[in-house]
Parts: C-alpha cells; sequence; structure tokens
C-alpha cells in the first residue's frame, strides 16, 4: 500500500473482493444449494399466483436484494378485485 | 430524439463497459435520460461494474422473449434517477437476441430515454451485431496498441456493413475513444501517439482517456469512474466526451492526475 492511500483513503480491493465473494456464491450455487436460487423461487411463486387469480404482467414488481448474510425477495402482485357485474 | 450509441472496440478488455458506464453516468449527470444496456449474453459485467450486480431480476433476453416488461427489467441506479441499466442475461444463450426482439425494445426504449447506450461485447459474434445494429452513434474503443488498433479497424468496417443504417444507404457516425493513454510515453516513442492512431483509423476522436489508476479504483467499489471521482484525471475526460457527444465543442485535452510530492514519490509503489 502506498504511503498516498494509507493517509487518504480507505482501500477500494478488499470492498471488491467482499462483493466478489457475495454474487459469485449466489452463481456458484453456494447459498441455498442451487445456482439462483432466488431467480428460481420468484418464478415458482408467480406460478403459484397465477394458479388461482389471473394476474397481469404489468401488476408484479418484484425486487431482489442478494447479500451475504440474508437475501431478500420482495414480490407485490397486484390482484383484481371482484369483476363488477356488467351492465344490462 | 433519442439516440441509440453502440460502445464497441472488437478487441476485449480495452475498456467497453467501464466506458460505457462512465459515459452513461456522465449524461445522466447533464440531466438527460440514460439507459445502458448490456449485449454481452453470458458474460454479463456492467451490472457488476455499475454496483448493481445485487439488484438484477429480470435480463434483456426475459424481455426480447416476452417474460418480462421492459419496465420490470430496468434497473434504476441508486445515485442517478434519470440512469437505468438493462442487464443481459448470465444463463441463457446469445441466439436468444433476435433481431426483431432486440428493434421492438429498442423503440420501446427510444420513447422513455435521450440516450440508449448499446455496451457490445467483444468479437464479431451475434452479440456485438446485435449491439451494433441498431446504432446511429458509435464510440469504438481503442487502445493505442496494435491489436486492438487493428481490430477496431475491422469494427469500423463492420459498422460501415452492417448496421441498418449502412444498409439503407446512411452514415453512421462514429468516434474514437482512446482509452489507457499514456502520453509520457507516447512521448517517449514507446507507445503510439493519438496522432498515429488517429492517422490509421481515420476517424474523428471524441476523448483520450489516460491511463489512470482511478479506473480499478471505481469499477472495484462498483460506480462509474465519472461518479466516483468526477475530478479524477478519466472522470473529467469522460464528462468531456459526453460533451463533445452532445454536439458541444470542447477543447481536446488530456487531463492529468495531479500528484502531490509524496504522492508522486510513492504512488508507483502501490501493487
Amino acid at each position: 500500500m502506498s504511503l498516498m492511500s494509507f493517509f487518504n483513503r480507505r482501500t477500494s480491493a478488499p470492498v471488491a473482493r467482499e462483493r466478489l465473494q457475495i454474487l459469485l456464491a449466489h452463481e456458484r450455487g453456494i447459498v441455498g444449494g442451487k445456482p439462483d436460487l432466488i431467480a428460481q423461487l420468484r418464478e415458482e411463486i408467480l406460478a403459484v399466483v397465477r394458479r388461482h387469480v389471473a394476474v397481469e404482467h404489468q401488476n408484479v414488481q418484484v425486487k431482489m436484494n442478494r447479500d451475504a448474510d440474508i437475501s431478500t425477495l420482495e414480490i407485490e402482485v397486484e390482484i383484481p378485485g371482484p369483476t363488477p357485474v356488467a351492465a344490462r | 430524439m433519442a439516440k441509440v450509441l453502440v460502445v464497441t472496440s472488437g478487441k476485449g478488455g480495452v475498456g467497453k463497459t467501464t466506458s460505457s458506464a462512465a459515459l452513461g453516468a456522465a449524461l445522466a449527470h447533464g440531466g438527460d435520460k440514460v439507459v445502458v444496456i448490456d449485449f454481452d449474453v453470458g458474460l454479463r459485467n456492467l451490472d457488476l461494474v455499475m454496483g448493481a450486480e445485487r439488484r438484477v431480476v429480470f435480463d434483456l433476453i426475459n424481455v426480447v422473449q416476452g417474460d418480462a416488461k421492459l419496465s420490470q427489467a430496468l434497473i434504476r441506479d441508486k445515485r442517478l434517477e434519470n440512469l437505468s441499466l438493462l442487464p443481459a442475461s448470465q444463463t441463457r444463450d446469445k441466439d436468444a437476441l433476435t433481431e426483431e426482439g432486440v428493434a421492438k425494445v429498442l423503440n420501446e426504449l427510444r420513447e422513455k430515454f435521450d440516450w440508449i447506450i448499446c455496451d457490445s461485447p467483444a468479437g464479431i459474434e451475434r452479440g456485438a451485431t446485435m449491439a451494433m445494429r441498431h446504432a446511429d452513434v458509435a464510440v469504438v474503443v481503442t487502445n493505442p496498441e496494435v491489436s486492438s488498433v487493428r481490430d477496431s479497424d475491422r469494427i469500423i468496417g463492420l459498422l460501415d456493413s452492417k448496421t441498418e443504417k449502412a444498409e439503407k444507404g446512411d452514415r453512421i457516425e462514429k468516434h474514437l475513444l482512446l482509452t489507457r493513454y499514456d502520453p509520457a510515453r507516447a512521448e517517449r516513442g514507446e507507445m503510439l501517439k493519438v496522432d498515429d492512431v488517429l492517422e490509421i483509423l481515420s476517424i474523428p476522436l471524441i476523448g483520450i482517456i489516460p491511463e489512470s489508476e482511478e479506473v480499478l479504483r471505481a469499477s472495484n467499489v462498483g460506480s462509474p469512474v465519472t461518479l466516483n471521482n468526477p475530478a479524477s484525471a478519466p472522470g473529467r475526460a469522460y464528462f468531456d466526451a459526453a460533451r463533445r457527444l452532445k454536439g458541444e465543442s470542447v477543447e481536446l485535452t488530456i487531463p492529468s492526475d495531479k500528484k502531490s510530492l509524496l504522492g508522486k514519490l510513492f504512488g508507483r509503489r502501490a501493487a
């Protein structure tokens, strides 16, 4: 480490190392035992919801955050209300 | 009027992804609405360089194949709200990129963004040809090094023959972005000079990005160099290039990192 970086800033290589470890753990399937478990969960959860209600693509919001200790999968599905009785 | 810009080079490792992220962030910083698309199917990295790797849900191929809406696949940058990323698929085959599918996605993006930056994969295969296919403007990223210049020449030939514009008889706007340039070595005759490269490739210069430690530092932390350190030499050089892309006339200089005496003495020892 140079004197400059020692005094001036927090080094960036440890950040790179941590980011790669988290990313590769997910890609190799070390987390959850399957490559990209989160993506698979997303597909299956949506399939289950679709079995019961017709869900429009645009009414589904999915957010993921893959982290070292905890990953979150946030699925927001707008379920349509009762169909209004057609006017006669 | 939206512009589709392809960042291409032929050769790998010359700075296409770094430049796509840096130019995208610089343009977005100036207020334009920008989306950067990763065309490197199977070997995506733009998400990592832009620090969005943990948030990828859907990708370009999901959108092309109709499995996801464009709005679901776009990842909005956490630092700049008018900067978005459309990641490549890491698992699918690149043959899934159909010309019609890509055209449809680009047309939809044209309505929402001012700049659509297509980060091309290396090579001249499907991913690279799809990235350039619908472009209005091309930035050819070149290192002052023989193999990079040769591959850029090949890519310029493809831009003039295989793009939609070229096939219609229009000219595609081409710009040279010279990266990893070291003025001192060029002066000592150890590196091709700017003029050497310009003479060989004969396309106009959009910027010179000096070789700098800041580029690695920025990718380490997942931030475009123009956001991570806008005052750094590469940061300033990319900001200037972005202004030239917008049609502004900016004097061409090669910014340098100012180093203190201590920095000069010890800087080169960094591993």
